[in-house]
């Protein structure tokens, strides 16, 4: 036996088993080894003074599903501890997620910096509807981590982007980027549902609010709507004077300043008690637990993901068919560099690629494939296929889609876990038909 | 709310109500490296229902300035000046863990002034482990990490925090890290390891007290809390199943009834 002295280990469990227990305890549900689900719209006070005291957030329990439901509560628990944050809040689909976040934030008047590659709806969002709400954006490319820096006012409350943007996979260098946020003295939102907690913890690289549509990889079956908000807990809200509705009393809670009294959980504290009572993007404890389905085998799917998708960008790089491939495993990528640093246990699973022939091949390759699902999502177990130009962000006129860095024969490519050999059979019959596009057409 | 003490401010929370000096006052004073964000599940409801509720970050802590004080002696003649500074006479004192110490340190010092005493995880002494106490004197976060696997008992670890969406055990390494480690944890630990007049000050004690303890709690075990309460004079001891270290959060609703009544029994609040 060696005598040498044992190492203290914190032994707090890691991911694979938070992924299973985290935000749950059987014996505090009638020994339920399953979440149970809490299909209910409000829950009994015990008397009027506990009613108040819950009112009052003078302790925890939950009122009323729009605000808070005890299946939904332990998804939110699950996806905080998987990602190393202090609380989280789920809404109903990610983009309800993303709009809490600003309306959390911001008031009318400021405004916001903003990552040009987004998802098509993110983009109509800050470019159409928040100025509606007097809230304005100035747009920045990822790559341009100077950019973000020069396009900071007096009134910028924060910077949103895309770890990884939709659907050109530009890599914001976040690290940079949170940098300049936190010298500015707002915080870094970040969108990183491409990339899951598995792959990426945002927190990690000076992320401050990490927002997710819980629709795609992280449920993975593609069944329920659901998003979610998640707070790292270091930003300091009261560092200066940009924050007063996290700082000053708050007349709808009895004068609470909400960054003194919850201090690293202020904001999904604020988010919760004045967005979800106020704007109610609740989520229904059936997709909540059918989310929590997917998260038990997260990294399970992710690892089977990723290995697809390597093996879809050599296939598809080799192609005749196929005039470039973009993914951050691909060693000629801008970020492929910055993708080894923040992405280590894998690039994730879509691809962006062009086919020969432009936008009437990239019809036909869509409408002959059999097994990839062309449809309007991401994130699915089974292959997914969209053209962008006519599909997500088909709201767009020509030069936003140029300024997203879109072309008309880009096809987005979201690998599933079905077996390659498949998938790439697949392929072969759309690559055919769309080297004869129009015939196949007339078919 | 922010005050002076020893020339240097202090925060306070008070639990979303403004300060009202005719109101009885509750100092609730939190553990090692930690902050008054700990004890959010309890002072507002006292806040609502009577009483000023103090949650202090002691000097060097959370929002207060200062330099971390050395010892739990220091401490406890701070907590007596902080009952001065903000005009009351007398106060019922809230400890958890390190801050058991401190107001039974305090409450032996100054009988007159202290009207109860409600320990969580207390005990009479809190030696180090040494390894534990190197980590944090060398600004080292594997100490916070540490102390968050200790603190929290089996079912803490999963998680099902009484606050829907909170994940207790990144709540408390955040506040933990929120400060130099080593200019709070390492300074607390410290002074937790040097103080040896625990058991003595208890015997002195004479005000209603009580005792929350934790079955599940390896850093202040019950055998420990029950050793300090069977020194003070009809001490009160409420034992808590399947928790842990930090009662306070792990078992929220539990710990505000059992010291609810205590408080409202023994110290009664400003009826309205």
């Amino acid at each position: 036996m060696s005598d040498k002295k044992k190492e203290l280990k914190p032994n707090t469990y890691k991911f694979d088993t938070l992924s299973l227990h985290a935000g749950y305890q059987p014996h505090k549900n009638a020994g339920s080894r399953q979440v149970p689900i809490y299909q209910t719209t409000s829950y009994l006070f015990d008397d009027v003074d506990h009613a108040a005291a819950l009112f009052n957030l003078e302790r925890g329990g939950h009122i009323y599903s729009r605000i808070s439901n005890p299946t939904v509560g332990v998804l939110e628990e699950r996806v905080a501890s998987l990602e190393g944050g202090t609380a989280a809040l789920a809404t109903s689909s990610g983009m309800s997620a993303i709009f809490l976040t600003v309306m959390t934030l911001c008031e009318a008047g400021d405004h916001l910096v903003v990552s040009s590659q987004l998802y098509g709806g993110t983009v109509n969002l800050f470019r159409l509807t928040l100025p509606k709400f007097g809230i304005k954006c100035t747009f920045v490319k990822p790559r341009d981590t100077e950019g973000f820096k020069k396009a900071i006012q007096k009134n910028t409350k924060g910077i949103f982007g895309e770890l990884v943007g939709n659907p050109g996979n530009e890599i914001m260098n976040m690290p940079e980027i949170a940098k300049i946020a936190h010298d500015a003295g707002i915080p870094l939102m970040v969108d990183a549902t491409y990339q899951t907690p598995y792959l990426c913890k945002p927190f990690e690289h000076g992320a401050d609010i990490v927002i997710h549509s819980l629709t795609k990889w992280m449920a993975g079956h593609g069944s329920s709507m659901a998003g979610i908000l998640v707070e790292g807990g270091k930003f300091d809200w009261m560092q200066n004077d940009k924050f007063p509705t996290m700082t000053k009393p708050y007349e709808g809670y009895h004068g609470l300043s909400f960054a003194e009294e919850f201090g690293p959980t202020a904001f999904t504290m604020k988010a919760r008690a004045e967005g979800m009572r106020d704007f109610g993007p609740c989520l229904s404890p059936q997709n909540a637990w059918n989310v929590l389905q997917g998260i038990e085998t997260l990294s399970v799917r992710m690892k089977k993901h990723c290995s697809n998708a390597e093996e879809m960008v050599k296939y598809l790089s080799n192609h005749e068919s196929v005039a470039w491939v973009s993914h951050p495993s691909v060693p000629d990528h801008p970020d492929h560099e910055l993708a080894k640093k923040l992405l280590p246990n894998g690039r994730g699973s879509m691809i962006a690629f062009g086919i020969k022939g432009g936008k009437d091949a990239g019809v036909a390759f869509i409408n002959n494939v059999k097994l990839a699902s062309h449809l309007a999502n991401v994130g699915d177990t089974r292959t997914l296929v969209i053209h962008p130009a006519s599909g997500t962000h088909s709201q767009m006129d020509e030069a936003t889609l140029k300024f997203a860095g879109l072309s008309h024969d880009m096809i987005r490519l979201s690998v599933g876990i079905e077996d390659i050999d498949d998938i790439k059979n697949d392929f072969e019959i759309g690559f055919r038909a769309a080297r004869k596009p129009r015939l196949v057409s007339n078919q | 709310m922010k005050f002076k003490v020893n020339g240097h401010e202090v925060f306070a929370s008070t639990g979303g109500r403004p300060f009202d000096k005719k109101k009885p006052l509750i100092i609730f004073v939190h553990g090692s490296g930690l902050t008054h964000m700990t004890w959010v599940l309890q002072t507002r409801y006292f806040a609502f229902h009577g009483y000023n509720s103090l949650a202090v970050d002691l000097p060097g802590h959370g929002l207060s300035s200062g330099k971390s004080l050395k010892s739990i002696e220091e401490m406890a003649d701070w907590v007596s000046s902080v009952i001065d500074a903000v005009g009351h006479k007398e106060a019922s004192l809230v400890g958890h863990s390190q801050g058991c110490l401190v107001t039974v340190e305090c409450t032996s010092r100054y009988p007159n002034k202290i009207k109860t005493l409600s320990l969580m995880g207390g005990a009479g002494a809190i030696p180090m482990n040494p390894e534990l106490l190197s980590l944090a004197e060398n600004n080292d976060p594997k100490a916070v990490d540490l102390m968050m696997d200790w603190a929290h008992g089996p079912a803490g670890h999963f998680g099902g925090h009484p606050v829907p969406g909170l994940y207790h055990i990144n709540t408390g390494t955040m506040l933990a890290k929120s400060r130099t480690i080593q200019n709070t944890l390492g300074v607390d630990f410290r002074a937790c390891d040097n103080y040896k007049n625990g058991f003595e000050a208890a015997k002195k004690i004479k005000c209603p007290t009580l005792s929350i303890l934790a079955t599940d709690d390896k850093m202040c075990p019950v055998k420990e809390g029950k050793k300090l309460a069977s020194l003070i004079d009809g001490s009160q001891v409420d034992i808590i199943d399947n928790c842990g270290h930090m009662m306070l959060l792990e078992e929220a609703d539990r710990v505000l009834t059992v010291l609810k009544k205590f408080i409202t029994t023994n110290y009664p609040p400003l009826s309205s």
